[in-house]
């Protein structure tokens, strides 16, 4: 048995890797990701079961339940290739085994793809391209998404050859202090992005006008006392630039008075009520939807 | 709009449709879906402004356990087709996205109806496993995944059949308190994204490092890049420091207690 030893080519291995994108494509309410693992996993069965007998019973036991955030299911992958050639091999690796292995990883693992993919490369990568793409800029959207694949893929690859290679000792490795680090890690650099985020982009503006104050003598620009064409163009620009109103009046917002105390105190305070409204299950849709009627409202009344 | 842009049209967003579910390259994010959209028809600027808007709107929109988020696929190929047969350029991306949002609900519920409809289709898979039929199991996966993009492609197609010219008059009729109310809507409902993340990421060890983030926010000349690396430069230091106490002084003395420490060595 041991001299004709069945490996996985990495031709296999890429192949497995590419089709794992698929991963999520029949997600369904029963058995969740089954279906893509499934799909995913073929080029591997084909190559170590000859048998039509071990190439069906590989198959089923690979529709068996699986759900973890898609990109860690790589890692679990790679272990689990490494066990199925074992088998393949003689070893005696049993079906309970692999179930145990991919479902002992897929709980912890998910716990660290959802900080690090979902909540803090994806709005970061997403918020800078947002913010070239609101002016017009094309680049935008492409660093975005060259930006985000070329992670993608690289985790997906070398997590996948990782777990092929520690195979069934990965599971003591990244239960280890590393796991914690990233994810901890990123959660910092998350919430240190976000509190950017807020000040930076949540949009709400008070417009009442807190108090109008007449301006002295010399503190705006006289418009009736410029001289006639451009020469009074001219003398308003230096005039403007050298800090000059250019009406006598000063004219206070209630923005204007917030700014002064904190910039963006009101979007810090919008977040924290949602986030308290989400924390009493109130439907995020809801909040939305919500938010849009007290923006029109507030509008119309003279508020916002 | 021409026989060709529509086509492409619907590929974008039959495209958008499947990573909707696969979220891997990214197509159903608005930034990229509105590019698109607007590349295939020739609006490519006001595409790129709306993808921009929708984007901040959509970056805490991610689907964790049991937390429904809104769909971003529908939300960014509709609003994005508005927005291109209302034909008021950049004006309209106001209404665009206050259309999208309602229509990211009801995607959502699109989605859900497909997941049901994959649980046959997983069945019809174990009885070719049975059978060791791997074709048949390679083709039913790729009908689930062609059934979610048509999830987004049939709604697209639906809306290019209706005519340029009843949707600039319905944008039309729309009041001038109405749309400039969703727009300042819209710059609140960011908000709702980011308290999402919030909710999943704080505990009381990472809230100081939201306070630093807000307020050096203020500061107009940091980009976000470099707000990105002083993130990146904090969270290494944090990880260094807090587990510096054992391997910081190697004193001899080391009782990992750090002030224990300082205070041996008087």
């Amino acid at each position: 048995m041991t001299e004709n030893k069945v490996t996985l080519s990495k031709k296999d291995r890429l192949s497995v890797c590419w089709r794992s994108t698929f991963i999520q494509g029949s997600w369904n309410y029963e058995r969740m990701q089954n279906g893509g693992w499934c799909y995913a996993i073929i080029p591997a069965i084909k190559k170590l079961y000859k048998s039509k007998e071990d190439r069906s019973a590989a198959l089923e036991r690979h529709l068996e339940f699986f759900n973890t955030h898609p990109y860690i299911a790589s890692p679990i992958m790679g272990v689990t290739l490494a066990l199925e050639e074992d088998r393949a091999n003689g070893a005696a690796v049993d079906d309970v085994a692999i179930q145990g292995v991919k479902v002992g990883m897929m709980g912890p693992l998910a716990g660290i793809g959802d900080p690090v993919f979902w909540f803090t490369i994806r709005p970061m990568l997403g918020a800078l391209g947002a913010s070239l793409a609101l002016g017009g800029s094309i680049l935008g959207p492409i660093i975005f998404f060259v930006a985000w694949n070329i992670i993608r893929w690289a985790f997906m690859w070398y997590t996948q050859e990782f777990g092929y290679r520690a195979g069934s000792k990965i599971t003591e490795d990244m239960t280890g202090g590393l796991l914690q680090d990233v994810t901890k890690g990123a959660s910092i650099m998350g919430m240190f992005v976000l509190g950017a985020l807020v000040e930076r982009w949540v949009n709400i503006k008070f417009a009442p006008v807190v108090s109008k104050a007449k301006l002295a003598k010399g503190a705006y620009i006289e418009w009736d006392k410029l001289p006639k064409g451009a020469a009074g163009i001219k003398e308003a620009l230096t005039q403007y630039s050298s800090g000059l109103s250019l009406s006598p009046e000063k004219v206070t917002t209630l923005q204007a008075n917030l700014d002064a105390l904190i910039p963006g105190l009101t979007a810090l305070l919008l977040t924290l009520g949602c986030m308290w409204l989400l924390k009493k299950k109130v439907s995020p849709i809801v909040i939305i939807l919500g938010l849009f009627i007290v923006g029109i409202v507030g509008h119309v009344i003279g508020l916002l | 709009m021409s026989a060709i842009s529509m086509v492409l049209v619907i590929i974008v967003a039959f495209l958008a449709g499947v990573e909707g579910i696969l979220d891997e390259f990214q197509f159903h994010q608005p930034l990229v879906a509105c590019t698109l959209i607007g590349l295939a028809t020739g609006h490519l600027g006001e595409a790129i402004v709306l993808g921009g808007s929708l984007q901040l709107i959509a970056l805490g929109w991610a689907n964790i356990g049991a937390a429904v988020a809104p769909d971003a696929a529908l939300a960014s190929v509709a609003s994005a087709i508005i927005l291109v047969l209302g034909g008021q350029g950049v004006k309209g991306i106001g209404a665009a996205i206050a259309i999208a949002i309602p229509l990211a609900v009801a995607g959502l519920f699109l989605t859900m109806l497909v997941r049901t409809i994959s649980v046959p289709i997983v069945h019809i898979m174990d009885a070719a496993a049975k059978e060791g039929k791997i074709k048949t199991i390679e083709f039913w996966q790729w009908v689930a995944i062609c059934l979610q993009g048509l999830r987004i492609a049939i709604p697209a197609a639906a809306l290019l059949v209706i005519p340029a010219s009843q949707v600039s008059g319905a944008l039309n009729a729309m009041p001038a308190w109405l749309t400039e109310g969703m727009s300042i809507g819209g710059g609140m409902v960011v908000a709702v994204g980011y308290a999402m993340v919030i909710n999943m990421m704080a505990t009381r060890e990472v809230w100081p490092f939201f306070i630093i983030g807000f307020v050096i926010a203020a500061l107009s000349q940091l980009t976000l890049i470099a707000l990105g690396s002083l993130g990146v430069a904090l969270a290494l230091i944090y990880l260094k420091l807090s587990k510096g106490s054992g391997t910081g002084n190697n004193g001899g003395t080391n009782t990992g207690d750090p002030l224990d420490d300082i205070l041996n060595d008087y």
